[in-house]
């Protein structure tokens, strides 16, 4: 009978189907529940252990809602000042060669202040890769506009929306580092679904390996939400993606390395 | 048997690092120390030692990677003039933040601004007391000769790793343009990845089965330990304050009065001196090797045996209220300076010493 069943009797070795990598440390997330952060943690540690390279990688974290990335993840890892994390990636490279190297940032970081070291880790052909979380909006500093808000989209800084005119249009990084000669692969993903976890998964996976052959840089965005500063219920906020965000950022690979 | 060799000082620089074993430089082009990554570059250091060599996308770009090369353990620097060296603020304050070794080099122009080209010393308070924001200092050397700028980039990195923090070459156009007879070191093999791992057991090479990972941060949401964090800092520099002081003394013996001058305008000041003292001034100088931590101590013994104490530097007068805090009010102490990339002449000081105290 179900209600004789203890908790003991279900957690047993043979009865594991799930568990989490251990190179994502013990320490709860920070992040908000429904968040995408947490997942795409999970999927970069997960290759990292399926490359058996915890002792051979570097990973670099942003300023941002993922500026305690390091908490979470059991490697060595450096923190960087807002937008430079691709500068102390090339470093990092640089004198590590063989170490496989990450930078992990979100929109604020990536696309805004650190335009400048983005663009050119990605036209000098950095052997890194890129892991960009796109929620379209600064989340760690209270739901500011960030580049990527969406035109119309309401922020603290643009309360009534987006003006295209004054704002500009919301800046598709990915598809602009895919133009330089630079970057080996580009690529657009989500983590809202099995299915999209497991391309995402496969792409992370793909973007770490491409360091071994040394032809470039590799840039996986991934389009998550942000539930809390779109003021959303988690599962609103995936729609809210699917149906706004999906449409001017589509997923997908956007330059793929002839084989 | 000593190899002499006649170099600028920028060039003087660059040498000395590949010799020293440094593991990467990152840079960006400005006047008037440009010849650094152009004789690195020139080199081929990545044949002769397997040095990296970048030229960054900006001096913010430049110092982060620093930032990151120091974190990792090796042997990195950059080199800027003053408004890049401002650029690099936020590095600086990110890497004393981050306890990190690295070795910067100012060639200091004049400001404010773009300012110009030519010599200056205006960046005594940005390098001295901090620069960038939060309470930190960095240990800065202040060279006088080619000589001087070759020999401080092993002294800087001998200090950066023993203290954990970043040391300023704080020098100046002239210092970096000018040629000078240079005797150059051996050439020194840089480390291996084992030994940097054996060398630096907190910097992130890779997370072995054996450690904790590595952590390369300067963040503490915790304001407590944010607050003993800051006390460590203090405690790191009250100690460098006490073990590390440098400075040359010229014809301080038998002196009246007293130049205290670093860099450039100490090379002026001793010439000053002879004439001073071909029309019976008795005067010498005190030269500040380091800036800080600075000489307070010898300089408050000095003003027990001087009338007056005369601080010169290319500036509107930086230094001297570092010399005023040393003597405590005990005697007076003046400034004379020139600005805008002007360095005085000899004469000029000796008349100035002669108007503020006789």
């Amino acid at each position: 009978m179900a209600e004789n069943i203890i908790n003991n009797d279900i957690v047993k070795e043979e009865n594991l189907v799930y568990k989490k990598t251990p190179l994502l440390t013990d320490k709860p997330l920070s992040y908000c529940p429904g968040c995408g952060h947490g997942t795409a943690h999970r999927l970069v540690t997960e290759v990292i252990e399926e490359l058996n390279a915890q002792d051979s990688t570097l990973g670099v974290a942003p300023v941002g809602c993922s500026v305690l990335a390091y908490e979470f993840m059991d490697i060595d890892m450096q923190q960087a000042a807002h937008g430079r994390a691709p500068a102390l990636a090339t470093a990092l490279k640089r004198l590590y060669p063989e170490h496989y190297v990450f930078t992990y940032q979100g929109d604020g970081d990536l696309a805004a202040i650190g335009t400048a070291e983005t663009i050119h880790a990605c036209n000098r052909g950095e052997n890194i890769t890129i892991i960009f979380v796109n929620n379209g909006i600064y989340g760690m500093t209270g739901g500011q506009m960030a580049p990527t808000t969406l035109p119309g989209m309401k922020s603290s800084t643009s309360p009534y929306g987006r003006e295209v005119e004054t704002m500009g249009a919301p800046l598709k990084m990915t598809e602009l580092v895919a133009q330089l000669p630079g970057t080996y692969y580009v690529t657009r993903q989500a983590v809202h679904t099995p299915a999209a976890v497991r391309k995402a998964k496969k792409a992370i996976k793909k973007a770490f390996e491409n360091q071994k052959l040394k032809k470039g840089l590799s840039f996986v965005e991934i389009v998550s939400n942000c539930n809390s500063g779109w003021k959303m219920t988690p599962n609103q906020a995936n729609q809210w993606m699917v149906d706004n965000m999906f449409p001017y950022y589509p997923l997908g690979d956007i330059k793929v390395p002839e084989e | 048997m000593k190899e002499l060799r006649l170099m600028k000082g920028n060039e003087a620089i660059a040498e000395a690092a590949i010799r020293a074993g440094v593991d990467g430089y990152f840079g960006y082009p400005i006047t008037p120390q440009s010849e650094v990554l152009e004789y690195l570059t020139l080199q081929k250091p990545e044949e002769r030692t397997g040095m990296v060599v970048l030229q960054a996308e900006s001096e913010v770009a430049a110092i982060n990677m620093v930032y990151a090369g120091a974190g990792a353990g090796k042997m990195v620097m950059t080199s800027s003039s003053s408004p890049g060296i401002s650029l690099k603020q936020e590095g600086i304050t990110y890497i004393a933040g981050a306890e990190l070794p690295c070795m910067i080099l100012n060639v200091v122009r004049g400001g404010p601004g773009l300012g110009t080209i030519q010599p200056a010393q205006s960046d005594y308070f940005q390098a001295v007391k901090g620069g960038g924001h939060g309470d930190y200092k960095m240990i800065v050397l202040a060279p006088a000769s080619v000589q001087e700028m070759y020999d401080f980039v092993e002294l800087s990195y001998d200090l950066a790793f023993k203290y954990r923090t970043p040391v300023m070459i704080l020098s100046d156009g002239a210092i970096g343009q000018m040629m000078e007879k240079v005797e150059i070191g051996e050439q020194k093999t840089r480390l291996t990845d084992a030994e940097v791992k054996e060398k630096c057991p907190w910097a992130t090479t890779g997370k072995d089965a054996n450690r904790e990972r590595n952590i390369i941060t300067s963040l503490d949401l915790d304001s407590n330990k944010q607050e003993i964090f800051n006390h460590k800092l203090q405690a790191k520099y009250k100690e460098i304050e006490e073990a590390e002081v440098r400075f040359e003394e010229i014809e301080t013996e038998d002196a009246e009065y007293l130049f205290v001058a670093y860099g450039t305008s100490s090379r002026i000041c001793q010439k000053s001196i002879q004439l001073a003292r071909a029309k019976g001034l008795k005067v010498g100088l005190l030269r500040p090797i380091t800036l800080f931590p600075f000489p307070s101590k010898r300089l408050k013994e000095l003003s027990k045996q001087v009338k007056g104490i005369l601080s010169v530097e290319m500036s509107a007068g930086q230094m001297v209220e570092d010399v005023k805090l040393a003597v405590e009010c005990s005697i007076p102490v003046e400034h004379f300076g020139r600005m805008g990339g002007i360095i005085p002449s000899p004469g000029e000081v000796v008349e100035a010493l002669e108007q503020k105290f006789l």
